[in-house]
């Protein structure tokens, strides 16, 4: 297939950036949307221009380090799946394609589509642990946890922290990020200690990075690789006002 | 290539007595640091998968002054992350016959004998440890409805030791770990830096004291000093370009370590997994993996008959051959990795493979989904079916999956002794990117086991004792000096090249000839074409290399040059040592060694040692380190 790109170009945190055209020919529908990058790297290379910089590491939708909006949607249109394992099967000979770097004010570009998440670290910095240091844990099994609630900490806990949600919200919202965590920690006994201590802590500190509020609209669950459910939200606005109240 | 023996390797620091009591001992022996005196104690950790993040973290906890590096963007993306299948440890909460001991025979078989008893008696020792600290981290493992934790089988084991969280073991641990260290990021006592690449190693007055980084943002060089230094930057599977590992996982750190003193053991140890997605493409950039935890129900099987081109569908039971049943009747298709991988290429190369270009076999799940029911399948496995789906468009319920062998893990790394110190005093090595506990294979869920225990309780006790015998003095102003001009040096020679192919073009050339000539089968003759195109390659590579861009940027196509440059190093001294361990032993196969039903065939007489390389600029220098087994009789492994 050949297909039209339309990149975001934009040499350093103060440039302005804008969005140039790319072809690219000969691409196999079995390759990844960021191989068929690599392909057009290469030659840009050997042509002398600067390759387009974009973050990726695991390639296979777990590190959460790769991410850009295509056709305007963060990670593109295919649902519950990271950029690195999007193939080109899912787009049309002869399409056009723009890719764009995650967008919001937290998550200020550092080069092309790389841009920088640090704001997210410093979300667990406030709280999202729980506090045990090595060598101090009973015997795994002294607390027995229910197995329902084992598997909904799990499904929190699958957050990637790859910012998509950040990307697809209008208002720039951290809440799903903010919210796997809280859910994922709250659910278990070994959670509760800190529970309320740490929902008031990471939100707060999601405020001060400058992310906006929630709204509800929903874009956040509905770009997630890996479908973090939007209840999260409503656990972790309980905790923060249960938190507050007291 | 030149090489010259050097004296061997007599002691390894491990107490003596009772292997149950060693590590005991060695914790008792170790000197203390005063409270008050480890927060002016400087430790530098590189890396931050499981052995470095649990190690940082660690280390802050204790109060020490911690620096932490990884080249992403965060300490949650390090590879570690990516792990599936689970967690060994020695729990026996089935009460099915398992033990310490009997995990640590399992390992040192599994390792067919080329491991050292005490570190791994202490690694299945520590093991238990793991499970009760990750638990209290909040860790959320599979459940069952008891309350209690779930377990399954892997490969190389015959009791249920494995503790898993889905298909996403490696990740709920790394997040454990990963929040620890951030917690200690918020109570000062590690100091994270986030995209930085560690590009050599300070050794001052002998002792590790520091290392040169490069933030990968401004390009900018950076000296950090310390009292210790601790690698954990993981394994080196990309230089074979295609693997399972992290496109940004390298050698780099662990290399240049090597080069100024560190030895290097068994280099040619790699790991072929046998369960993972086939290569579709010449554009293909990595490999990923299928869980080796769906042997437990997949069975693995080809066509009886040679260019069988049927859909698999349509083959009948009585023409298919479900080839590790039938080998190993006692274990099937839970064999150890190599076994697996190597049966798999022996099909293959008889012309029963499957899929395009006949490489390829099946791994079926139709009878588990007519015993279980699908529901079932999709609790235990959907993740991974999903994943599979998505990439090769072929959905795993209907059809069975297509797997080939590929490169995952590496068993070889820098030399360490019992304290998990390498010969360059004051110089660390934990995880994958030292040697220690896994011999010649590393047996499944037993790598998020041996990172955790480096990093988790190993290291911050035997650093303790290193750093409480210093201080250590000033740190020559020369050394690091000279450390900063050869990295600086070395970035401008890459830069001025300015020829006609692209680092990764190089890489993969390489990796091509390393998966030919140094793979799941070695010989004499393709050992020696490799070692003789290696150098040709790399000559080629420093006159014709393209690297655009400048060095005070961010510039990926330098970063990427840089690893190459170390893997056409590190490449040739795996050849090495392939060519000179003429036994086969575990995933290290050498076709002139097998017995006559092509299985592995070790030489004890000869080969019964760790192989640690010394670099030098005449040539590597060999030191042996003689292996003994006191307590696990060497045997010829057999699974059958």
């Amino acid at each position: 297939m050949n297909l039209t790109l339309r990149v975001w170009r934009q040499s350093g945190p103060t440039d302005k950036g804008r969005m140039v055209t790319y072809k690219v020919e000969d691409v196999s529908p079995d390759m990844s949307f960021l191989e068929m990058l690599d392909v057009l790297n290469e030659k840009l290379i050997l042509e002398g221009d600067d390759p387009i910089a974009f973050d990726h590491d695991c390639r296979e939708g777990i590190c959460g380090m790769c991410g850009m909006v295509i056709n305007g949607v963060a990670h593109g249109e295919q649902r519950a799946t990271t950029t690195c394992q999007l193939h080109m099967r899912h787009f049309e000979d002869g399409a056009e394609i723009t890719i764009e770097p995650w967008r919001a004010a937290p998550f200020p570009v550092v080069k092309d589509l790389v841009v920088d998440r640090s704001a997210f670290d410093r979300i667990i910095q406030a709280g999202g642990f729980v506090s045990v240091p090595a060598g101090s844990a009973p015997d795994a099994h002294s607390v027995p946890v229910r197995k329902e609630d084992a598997d909904a900490a799990f499904d929190a806990a699958t957050c990637i922290g790859c910012g998509a949600c950040v990307a697809a919200c209008p208002n720039g919202s951290a809440s799903l990020f903010t919210a796997a965590k809280i859910t994922h920690l709250s659910l278990l006994p070994q959670g509760q200690p800190e529970r309320l201590s740490r929902a008031k802590a990471m939100v707060d500190q999601m405020d001060a990075e400058g992310f906006g509020g929630c709204t509800n609209t929903g874009e956040c669950t509905a770009v997630c690789p890996k479908g973090i459910p939007l209840d999260t939200i409503a656990r972790m606005n309980s905790d923060y006002l249960k938190a507050n109240a007291k | 290539m030149k090489y010259t023996e050097g004296p061997e390797i007599r002691d390894t620091k491990a107490p003596s007595g009772p292997i149950e009591d060693r590590w005991e001992k060695r914790k008792f022996s170790a000197k203390l640091v005063n409270p008050a005196n480890k927060r002016k104690l400087n430790v530098i950790v590189v890396g931050t998968g499981l052995a470095g993040g649990s190690a940082a973290a660690t280390l802050g906890e204790l109060g020490y002054n911690v620096k932490s590096f990884c080249y992403q963007d965060s300490p949650r993306r390090a590879h570690s992350i990516a792990a599936q299948g689970g967690i060994n440890a020695a729990k026996n909460y089935r009460g099915d016959g398992d033990s310490i001991y009997r995990l640590f025979y399992d390992t040192v078989k599994g390792g067919d004998f080329r491991a050292r008893e005490s570190n791994v008696y202490r690694l299945a020792q520590v093991s238990v440890n793991i499970i009760d600290q990750a638990v209290a981290q909040g860790v959320p493992f599979a459940r069952e409805y008891g309350g209690l934790l779930d377990t399954r089988s892997f490969g190389g084991a015959q009791v249920s030791r494995t503790f898993y969280a889905r298909g996403q073991t490696g990740q709920q641990l790394l997040l454990g770990a990963y929040q620890a260290l951030e917690r200690q990021v918020a109570a000062g006592t590690v100091e994270m830096h986030t995209r930085h690449e560690m590009l050599d190693l300070i050794v001052s007055d002998g002792r590790a004291r520091g290392i040169i980084v490069r933030d990968m943002v401004t390009g900018e060089i950076e000296r950090h000093l310390a009292d210790a230094v601790v690698l954990a930057t993981g394994g080196y599977g990309n230089v074979f370009f295609l693997s399972t590992n992290a496109k940004g996982c390298n050698t780099t750190a662990i290399w240049r370590a090597h080069e100024r003193g560190a030895y290097f053991a068994n280099p040619c140890y790699t790991q072929i997994h046998p369960t993972c997605i086939p290569v579709s493409g010449e554009y293909q950039s990595k490999l990923t993996l299928m869980s080796e935890s769906l042997r437990n129900d997949g069975r693995v099987w080809v066509p009886l008959r040679k260019n069988d081109d049927r859909a698999p569908g349509d083959i009948p039971e009585d023409e298919r051959d479900y080839y590790l049943e039938r080998i190993y009747p006692s274990f099937g298709n839970l064999v150890p990795r190599d076994i697996a991988s190597r049966a798999a290429k022996n099909v293959c190369d008889e012309g029963r493979g499957v899929g395009p270009g006949g490489l390829g076999v099946y791994l079926d799940f139709r009878d588990a989904i007519n015993r279980l029911g699908r529901d079932a399948v999709e609790k235990k496995y959907g993740n991974l079916f999903e994943m599979y789906e998505r990439i090769t468009g072929e959905n795993p319920y209907d059809v069975p999956m297509r797997i080939y062998p590929a490169v995952h893990y590496t068993m070889g790394g820098l030399w360490v002794d019992y304290d998990l110190q390498s010969t360059i005093p004051g110089l660390f090595v934990i995880g994958e990117a030292n040697f220690s506990d896994h011999g010649a294979n590393r047996l499944g869920a037993s790598a998020l086991m041996q990172g955790l225990a480096d990093g988790y309780f190993v290291l911050p006790t035997t650093i303790g004792d290193y750093l409480a015998n210093g201080p250590y003095g000033d740190v020559d102003e020369e050394a690091v000096a000279e450390a900063e001009i050869k990295v600086r040096t070395k970035i401008d020679r890459l830069l001025a090249v300015n020829g006609t192919r692209t680092p990764d073009s190089f890489h993969r050339e390489l990796g091509k000839l390393m998966w030919d000539y140094c793979g799941m089968e070695r010989t004499e003759e393709s050992l020696r074409k490799a070692l003789e195109r290696i150098p040709e390659l790399r000559e080629e590579f420093w006159q014709n290399v393209k690297v655009s861009g400048t060095a005070e940027e961010l510039n990926q196509v330098l970063e990427k040059a840089g690893r190459v440059a170390d893997f056409f190093d590190l490449a040739e001294l795996m050849c090495l040592d392939a060519l000179v361990r003429t036994e086969s032993c575990g995933g290290h196969f050498r076709a002139e060694s097998q017995d006559a039903d092509g299985e592995a065939l070790r030489d004890d007489e000869n080969f019964a040692h760790v192989s640690a390389w010394e670099y030098s600029p005449d040539g590597p220098i060999l030191h042996k380190e003689p292996l003994e087994y006191e307590y696990v009789k060497m045997t010829q492994r057999s699974y059958k």
